[in-house]
């Protein structure tokens, strides 16, 4: 058996039997690691001796013939703007090039206690500003579906990490679309909670409003059983929900045992994010939409009718938290510090220009201006009240229909430099996903086909529920993926 | 009201950032379009929508508060671990006062 393209079950089942050990999984993935990754570039750090630890634990519960830990053995990536205790986090930045931190993230410690096995420190657009990983200070990673295109971003580095079989399953981040997207591009599930499902804590803050901690993996049962480890509310952060986190999996078994149909369920398609739609994008949506049909749900269209302000309100909201988010580099207690400033200020400016890159330094100014004096009314605040519309837009929908269907990305992977000087461009290919994050819904990308031609891309469909309702998501998801349609054609 | 180079320059300063020229230029053209893009906003009839600043939706009373009683977060060697210049127990900068 190739030991790295297996699912969190296909591990657990081959561990409990004896069949292969925790720790010849971890150096499968750490030699294919070593070939392919000069290619694809996920990885900033790798964590092998932390990995090979935690396996050589579970080869010890396995042997003492004790119970398994839901993620044991499981050979896992996390995105580099979720803090590791003792292992470098850089936010792909250079300004945090030799941070270590302190203490782990609130979703990082549950991984690892459910048996994960981390290998290390994924790439990333920096501060998860961007949507193609080219904006990293360090160097930008390539798509494994084709090594001359994006990931997509800013998790391009957790995405192709598993598109690429060099890790089983990975945490991402996700503010406008930074789990869903690059999912799309790469061609792999990735999921965002509702805003409060996962714990942000050791999440390096981007906008505090928008931020969620999210799995990547192969399957949506992955999603499912990852989902569930990180979940739950977490007293070190006051924006963690104190609801229930049902088991995900389980609610899968439920669609198993009903023969995979959804009957009954509606499912609602929005005219907004069809309009113009890419054809490579749109055939692949409408026979995924079909396809639906075929499982017994009812197709129901709908209108969001305030969509195309979205893009306009999230660059508005994310920037402006941005600025006060970022305001804490500057070289004092942590990071990289200039040299030669005579003063207190100088330090501060000199330490910000120099470690900070590009994209990075416009959204700082964006946001700044937007929140300074004089224009707060006009930007901001006008932003928080269409964000209201938005959410309202999606709460009116949910009482007509259980889940939404759209495309994830209205793009599949450009190539590497081809949207890097137009920032404007660039923002726009989150125009499907920064609703959802507006709204603080869950959302999950899966495989939808590929694009017609060649190269033939990955192309990636978007479900969208209403608060706390990430079974009834999953339960879609998983119907879908049984019925064959993540090869759709 | 058009983005000028003096705004630029005004809000770089608010951000603590020391901007070269040619980066100021380059901000200026760029926020400028994006400026112009987000302008659309205003298409937009809010006058009676109330603002949202959370998400967090439906939010009964607030878990968040706890008692206050201290606890053991960081010791102060782990706290000053990724410090650019600890001394003393302390983080070290330059000068924040100029002296005559």
């Amino acid at each position: 058996m190739s030991l790295t393209d297996l699912t969190i079950t296909e591990i657990r089942d081959h561990l409990t039997r004896k069949q292969v050990s925790a720790e010849e999984l971890v150096r499968a993935h750490l030699e294919r690691i070593d070939q392919q990754d000069k290619d694809v570039r996920a990885y900033l750090t790798l964590s092998a001796e932390r990995a090979l630890a935690r396996a050589k634990q579970i080869d010890q519960l396995v042997s003492s013939g004790d119970p398994l830990p839901p993620l044991a053995g499981v050979p896992t990536a996390v995105k580099d703007v979720i803090v590791t205790r003792g292992l470098r986090t850089t936010c792909a930045s250079r300004i945090l090039e030799h941070y270590v931190p302190q203490y782990d993230a609130t979703a990082v410690v549950r991984l690892e206690s459910a048996g994960a096995c981390i290998l290390g420190k994924t790439n990333c657009d920096e501060f998860a500003m961007g949507s193609s990983t080219e904006n990293s200070g360090y160097f930008p990673t390539h798509n494994p579906a084709d090594l001359s295109r994006v990931p997509g971003g800013s998790s391009g580095g957790s995405a192709a990490a598993v598109a690429a079989n060099l890790a089983t399953t990975a945490l991402g981040s996700d503010t406008g679309g930074s789990i869903r997207q690059p999912a799309a591009l790469c061609g792999t599930v990735g999921m965002m909670g509702t805003y409060g499902r996962v714990s942000r804590f050791g999440l390096v803050a981007f906008a505090s409003s928008l931020d969620h901690v999210g799995p990547f993996g192969r399957s949506v049962r992955d999603i499912a059983i990852v989902l569930r480890t990180i979940a739950g509310r977490d007293p070190h952060d006051s924006t963690s929900a104190d609801v229930p986190v049902p088991d995900y999996a389980a609610e899968l078994d439920a669609v198993d045992a009903a023969g995979g149909k959804l009957t009954g369920v509606k499912l609602g398609v929005p005219e907004e994010y069809f309009k113009g739609l890419n054809p490579q994008i749109g055939d692949n949506i409408q026979k995924a939409i079909d396809l639906f049909s075929k499982l017994g749900c009812q197709i129901v269209p709908i209108s969001l009718p305030h969509t195309e302000y979205a893009v306009g309100c999230y660059y508005i909201i994310a920037t402006a938290e941005a600025s006060s988010n970022l305001a804490r580099y500057d070289g004092v207690r942590y990071g990289f510090r200039a040299p030669g400033a005579h003063d207190l200020r100088d330090m501060y400016e000199k330490t910000r220009d120099g470690g900070f890159g590009a994209e990075v330094k416009r959204r700082i100014m964006l946001g700044t201006y937007v929140l300074s004096s004089g224009y707060y009314d006009a930007y901001y605040l006008k932003a928080q009240k269409v964000r209201t519309l938005i959410a309202r837009d999606f709460l009116e929908a949910f009482e007509d229909v259980d889940v939404v269907v759209t495309p994830t990305s209205p793009i599949p992977a450009f190539k590497l430099g081809e949207r890097v000087d137009d920032p404007l461009q660039m923002y726009l290919s989150d125009i499907y996903t920064v609703t959802a994050s507006l709204a603080g819904i869950p959302g999950i990308s899966v495989p939808c086909g590929r694009t017609a031609g060649d190269p033939a891309l990955p192309v990636g469909m978007q479900l969208l529920a209403k608060h706390f309702d990430e079974a009834p998501l999953l339960r879609v998801a998983h119907a879908f993926e049984k019925a064959g349609g993540f090869v759709i054609s | 009201m058009a983005l000028t180079e003096e705004h630029v320059r005004y809000v770089a300063e608010l951000a603590h950032l020391e901007l070269s020229d040619d980066e100021v230029r380059k901000f200026l053209s760029q926020l400028r379009s994006i400026l112009e893009y987000v302008d659309k906003l205003n298409q937009l009839d809010t006058s009676r929508v109330e603002p949202m600043a959370q998400v967090t939706l439906n939010s009964a009373e607030n878990p968040a508060l706890r008692a206050d009683q201290p606890r053991r977060t960081f010791s102060t060697d782990e706290a000053l671990s990724n410090a650019p210049e600890p001394g003393a127990g302390h983080f070290k900068v330059p000068q924040v006062i100029e002296r005559e």
